[in-house]
């Protein structure tokens, strides 16, 4: 790698600067790094701000604060936010670590909400809560790891492309649920999504979204050590890493390709529960709200660990939490909050490139010997 | 006035973060010379010739075409100085034939004419004595008609200084001898030629003077007239070392595994296992000889389990249980289930056999790690097997946890090699297990094997350096095109007559067979 990246770079003509990669660097150092790229995020931000409106950055960035966590309401909302963000993310990351890019998370979460809100409209009335609501949870998991399933089983059967394959079931699930918010609307055929009354997930400590939290935290620290201590977690890396070994060491590939994305569509299912019985306490198509999508980028960032999955998702729902009150209290419209959110975005992504890089002028060099 | 030196470079040294791949190299070479760069796999050579070549640019130091100091800052600089490279791994389109190739990327502002490339092309191998049909595709060629194109390209271009990157690593006996001759009118016609290499009695036959590199220093030049293979090693290994290889007879040896008549038939419907049939016997060496490719990887991925075959049998006699299994259609879970302890070192360490991202603990892991009913994993004894290793073999690594990729190609090889004899084999497979190793360590994978084989493991070696196939092994099969044209005994084998059997086509000895059946 290290030979290659410096070739190519040194096609940079008479060679003013070359990058190479670093052999290794120390953790406070990567996360200076990181945090010096958050300050220089918010300092190009505070100029376009200027520039596109006139108003005081400091304000806009105070704003921002307030709008994440200004009052104890918006707290627990960020947190709720985090948590089903996390929760999906989580799921995406056993099928990422086995590099099997499953991009079909938002249809994973859908399909398991959609089975949530079934038993609660099916089954609500003649079930009483306490079995009511496991049920629900294992039906949702069943169909979140069905929908997973069905691409895996065609990438180990016929070595389909899964990236192709989990997008488009996307829109397959997203029109499935639109078309039973239609039909369950009241009135019928109104699109007003009915409000689900029976086994809504109970209050813990007069707070509407503890549970949800708790369920959250209690799957990361099960992913953790699913991935890190178990055979399967073992067999996922070798898997990623390389087929060719997994083979040679007598790892069945298909089989491990299925199981893995049945716990990824199982643990998505998951999040479908929470967001239906748990928050939203109804169903519409855009109740997964892209989430599938962003918790690629979460999962990322947080090289498929679970711990700073906790960090990475957090951030993210700060920064879009953040950026739209800043839309709604200048009255700018949400393209602004959305160029904010990008800016810092592609901050953090950028930061990776100086942490497994690093920059050095030939000139220099040359003078210092 | 002009020199007579074609190319000089001072001090260079370059760096890659903190390895230190050339430092205060000087050397040249003169018109109408051929210089060796000898030294270990890892020791700068590839990277000091990619400097010349404009691939990478180094940190200082000074570069002279001709007498005049110059800049080379990609390859197209290069290509203006008439320098011309032949890297180890050929960059040619496989679907054009030769002529295509050579000529493409070049930019004519007269026009395209392919009649008068041929000519041009034509002329070249006129002057020099090569072999090359211009018209023929690359994907019908065999590697040494693939060398000759890249030669050529280069020649096309005008280059007056050829480096030849390990020009020999992919060619037998016959060939390299082809390609010296050709070399040598090279010389005769003033033209400068670097050679790499790393092997000792090349670089006494055909060289004028030798530069020595060590570790990324450069060590000396001598010429070649005045030097000896002895010397030679020291300089290039920093102190004395033997090489030989005690080859011990072998004892009480049988059977332990009889392939019979397998055949295998590959994805793009190519044969490449046609009726290979052989026993590998207890307590012995059996060396698998042959130009690369030619289905040494099938052969002992079928044995393992790695590859489906079309037909024939995979016998092995369980020591033990006194029984025989068949060991054809069965998964490498199926065959240890059946108690059969078979080793193997493939040729792809870091992509099969090891995981280049995981620490040395978890590598160890790969064959182990299903053992117990428990869904966790144990990293305890994989962790003292690692420590093991590492101390037995004199792995150097700064921890059991660092990952692997991280190691040197030796290092990485004896982490691969010490695992699999780890379970106590019956039967040991390697495939070019020195490959890209120093010759310390590469001793240390001869000792290992010998170990095995006095322990009365049956062990398969697939080599490629014929030296030391004939000095380690107790029978060599060679194999070319998928089928065994040979089985020599290891102990009274020349290189030439192992060298012919490689070369040896479908046709002769289809016509050796006839011949056979009309004897009788």
């Amino acid at each position: 790698m290290n030979k290659l990246t410096n070739a190519v770079w040194n096609c940079f003509g008479k060679a003013s600067i070359h990058i190479a990669k670093r052999d290794d660097i120390a953790w406070w150092k990567s996360w200076i790094i990181r945090v010096i790229s958050v300050v220089m995020a918010l300092i190009v931000c505070g100029f376009l701000t200027v520039a596109l409106t006139d108003l005081n950055p400091i304000d806009v960035y105070v704003t921002m604060i307030k709008g994440a966590v200004g009052t104890p309401r918006l707290v627990w909302n960020l947190l709720q936010n985090t948590a089903i963000l996390l929760c999906v993310s989580l799921a995406v990351t056993p099928a990422f670590k086995m590099r099997f890019w499953n991009i079909g998370a938002e249809g994973q979460v859908l399909i398991g909400g959609l089975a949530t809100a079934t038993c609660m409209i099916f089954l609500g009335e003649v079930v009483p809560g306490p079995v009511l609501i496991p049920m629900m949870f294992v039906i949702s998991v069943i169909a979140g790891a069905f929908w997973a399933f069905i691409p895996a089983f065609f990438k180990a059967r016929f070595n389909s492309n899964e990236t192709l394959f989990t997008l488009m079931m996307n829109y397959i699930a997203i029109q499935i649920v639109a078309y039973f918010t239609l039909e369950w609307s009241v009135p019928k055929g109104s699109g007003t999504p009915r409000t689900l009354e029976f086994g809504q997930l109970p209050m813990l400590f007069g707070q509407k979204y503890l549970i949800n939290i708790i369920v959250v935290i209690l799957i990361t620290v099960l992913m953790y050590i699913y991935l890190k201590y178990t055979k399967q977690g073992y067999e996922i890396s070798v898997v990623g890493e390389s087929e060719n070994t997994a083979r040679y060491i007598g790892i069945n590939v298909k089989k491990v390709i299925l199981r893995t994305m049945a716990i990824s569509g199982a643990v998505c299912g998951i999040a479908g529960f929470l967001l239906v019985a748990g928050t939203d306490h109804s169903l519409k198509s855009d109740t997964a709200g892209g989430r599938g999508f962003t918790a690629i980028m979460v999962s990322w960032l947080a090289k498929f660990h679970p711990g700073f999955m906790v960090l990475t998702s957090l951030l993210i729902v700060f920064l879009e939490k953040g950026a739209s009150k800043i839309s709604e209290v200048y009255r700018l419209n949400s393209s602004f909050s959305d160029i904010i959110t990008g800016i810092i975005i592609f901050f953090i992504i950028g930061s990776e490139f100086f942490i497994n890089y690093k920059i050095k002028s030939n000139r220099k060099s040359k003078e210092e010997n | 006035m002009k020199s007579n030196v074609a190319l000089e470079l001072k001090n260079i040294t370059k760096t890659f973060g903190s390895v230190v791949a050339n430092k205060n190299v000087s050397i040249q070479v003169k018109k109408g010379e051929i210089l060796s760069i000898l030294g270990e796999n890892g020791s700068g050579k590839t990277t000091l010739m990619n400097m010349v070549s404009g691939i990478y640019y180094p940190d200082s130091g000074e570069m002279f075409i001709d007498g005049d100091p110059v800049t080379i800052a990609s390859p197209k600089d290069a290509f203006n100085y008439k320098i011309g490279m032949i890297h180890q791994h050929f960059k040619l389109v496989d679907v054009f034939s030769a002529a295509e190739n050579i000529i493409l990327g070049l930019e004519d502002k007269n026009g395209f004419n392919m009649t008068e490339y041929v000519k041009k092309i034509k002329e070249i191998t006129d002057l020099y004595g090569f072999d090359l049909d211009p018209y023929k595709k690359i994907y019908e060629m065999s590697v040494s008609e693939k060398q000759t194109v890249e030669i050529i390209k280069v020649l096309f271009r005008g280059a007056d200084i050829l480096i030849l990157d390990e020009p020999t690593a992919v060619l037998t006996p016959q060939e390299t001898v082809k390609l010296f001759a050709v070399l040598r009118k090279m010389r005769e016609s003033g033209k400068a030629i670097i050679i790499i290499t790393h092997k000792l009695h090349e670089v006494l036959s055909l060289s004028d003077s030798v530069a020595v590199l060590r570790k990324g220093e450069y060590i000396g030049t001598v010429k070649t007239a005045e030097t000896n293979e002895s010397q030679l090693t020291e300089m290039m290994v920093g102190k004395k070392i033997s090489l030989n290889i005690e080859r011990s007879e072998p004892q009480n040896s049988e059977d332990r595994l009889v392939v019979n008549k397998i055949n295998c038939i590959n994805r793009e419907g190519v044969k490449v296992l046609d009726d290979v049939s052989f026993t590998a016997r207890s307590g012995e060496i059996l060396g698998i000889a042959g130009i690369a490719g030619s289905g040494q990887r099938e052969l002992l991925e079928a044995i393992a389990g790695l590859q489906y075959l079309n037909d024939g049998e995979v016998l092995y006699n369980n020591p033990k249980t006194k029984t025989t299994e068949n060991l054809r259609d069965k998964t490498p879970i199926q065959i240890r289930q059946l108690g059969v302890r078979l080793a193997f070192v493939p040729e792809d360490r870091l992509g099969m056999g090891l995981v280049g991202n995981m620490d040395i603990v978890d590598n160890m892991m790969l064959r182990s790690y299903k053992k117990g009913k428990s869904a966790f994993l144990q990293r305890k004894s994989p962790k003292s097997l690692a420590e093991e290793i590492i101390d037995r073999l004199e792995v150097v690594t700064p921890s059991t946890s660092t990952p692997v990729r991280r190691l040197s190609g030796g290092n990485v090889q004896k982490i691969l090699v010490g695992r699999e004899i780890a379970s106590s084999p019956t039967v040991l497979m390697a495939a070019y297990p020195v490959r890209g190793l120093d010759i310390n360590s590469s001793y240390t994978i001869y000792n290992l094997l010998n170990e095995q084989k006095q322990k009365g493991v049956a062990v398969i070696f697939v080599g490629e350096d014929l030296d030391v196939l004939l000095e380690l092994c107790d029978r060599i099969m060679v194999i070319g095109g998928g089928r065994v044209t040979g089985i020599v005994d290891g102990r009274t084998a020349t290189k030439e007559e192992i060298g012919l059997l490689m070369t040896k086509t479908a046709d002769e000895q289809k016509q050796d067979k006839g011949g056979a059946v009309e004897n009788e």
